[in-house]
């Protein structure tokens, strides 16, 4: 029987929280939570984000849920209609003319509903900041919650980008927005 | 007999070709001159070793009738049309059109110039296809063609002011939108820039720039 005199590596117990939850389960049978955690932790695991590829940046949201990132291992699917998401990604340049259409699809998504910038041009114009022609940030036309930056961002960026707005619905911890 | 010498066989013909095809290009040009006296106002080789046939306003879709139509040219491809702007000039602007002959391999550049409230002959009776090209030209510089069957915007905002390519015309425009919260809608505002515009002079700090780059006063201090 000796005494360790080396620094500590154990790190944190990863079963901690599975064997309470396993105890609770044997005493009671059940578990139980906030409402407010159930229905926010169902929010973080079923985001179907609108696909509003505009440029470049919508190759690499298309990367993103290809099998390399895979994003839907994190309820994270691509939704074709606006009513039927939670999530827009608005990937690249957003143009005076899209604008009122970008608003519009925004208008008809269901509450609650999130908005990721995705790269320079849908940041702030980016490259095409000084354009007649651009909008200098969608941020303009709708409210945004997550701001990727990178020209354009990696699906990896994009990634942490949603795990960033899973974050953010986690830690919020309120039904209505 | 034959040799796999590389310098003979890929790097001699190189300018033979190219005078070869200068010599092409130049008879091809007299061609035209000859077929449309009245409406060819003068051809040259450029530099680059292309083909170019100064036309007559007026004469322009009888030019490119007679390239798609006549048996020795067919250039059946229309490649591009634009414009250029000269605002010095008195005939502002310069259309210029491009053409590819698929028979015979050789391409061509017309140009016609046209002043500000001038309109030039729409060729879409011969090419179909130059009707979003010239519909494209009118949005940018403000070129009207007499003729032409939907002549509008085409790749602008709807409602949008102003011809962009025009040399006088800001690069930022005149207005910039945003989402208004309280009439629920995207409304035009002028343009307000939050950040200054940028001038670049293009110098290289490696390549002896002659400004004070930032911070640099502050060594010159000690």
């Amino acid at each position: 029987m000796g005494v360790a005199t080396s620094p500590n590596t154990a790190g944190v117990d990863k079963e901690v929280v599975t064997s309470a939850l396993n105890s609770q389960l044997q005493d009671k049978g059940f578990l139980l939570t906030s409402t407010e955690d159930i229905i926010n932790w169902a929010r973080t695991g079923s985001l179907h984000w609108m696909t509003f590829g505009l440029a470049c940046c919508a190759v690499e949201m298309m990367h993103a849920a290809m099998p390399r990132y895979d994003i839907e291992r994190f309820g994270i699917a691509p939704r074709a209609s606006p009513r039927q998401s939670d999530l827009m990604i608005v990937a690249g340049t957003l143009t005076n003319k899209m604008a009122p259409a970008l608003r519009k699809v925004y208008d008809q998504m269901p509450e609650p509903r999130y908005v990721i910038s995705m790269g320079s041009c849908a940041n702030g114009g980016g490259y095409y900041h000084y354009s007649y022609s651009v909008v200098r940030g969608c941020d303009r036309v709708v409210p945004v919650d997550v701001y990727v930056p990178g020209c354009p961002p990696s699906a990896e960026a994009l990634l942490y980008g949603l795990l960033q707005l899973q974050r953010k619905i986690r830690r919020t911890g309120t039904i209505v927005r | 007999m034959v040799c796999c010498n590389y310098n003979a066989k890929f790097a001699a013909p190189a300018p033979l070709l190219g005078n070869l095809m200068s010599e092409e290009l130049k008879e091809l040009g007299a061609q035209v001159e000859l077929k449309c006296p009245k409406a060819v106002s003068g051809y040259e080789i450029t530099p680059q070793g292309e083909l170019l046939v100064q036309v007559k306003l007026a004469h322009i879709a009888d030019v490119v009738e007679v390239l798609k139509k006549g048996v020795v040219f067919r250039f059946s491809t229309l490649v591009d049309i634009t414009a250029v702007d000269y605002p010095a000039r008195a005939d502002r602007f310069e259309v210029v059109y491009h053409f590819l002959s698929m028979y015979t391999n050789l391409r061509i550049r017309l140009k016609v110039h046209v002043a500000e409230d001038g309109m030039v002959p729409s060729i879409t009776a011969v090419h179909p296809s130059a009707n979003w090209f010239e519909r494209e030209v009118f949005d940018m510089y403000g070129v009207l063609f007499s003729d032409h069957p939907d002549l509008r915007r085409i790749l602008t905002d709807y409602g949008f002011r102003g011809y962009p390519l025009r040399k006088d015309f800001p690069t930022t425009g005149y207005t910039e939108l945003r989402y208004d919260e309280v009439e629920k809608r995207v409304v035009y505002e002028p343009v307000n820039l939050v950040q200054e515009y940028r001038q670049f002079d293009f110098m290289s700090p490696w390549e002896g720039a002659e400004y004070i780059l930032p911070g640099d006063d502050k060594a010159e201090a000690k």
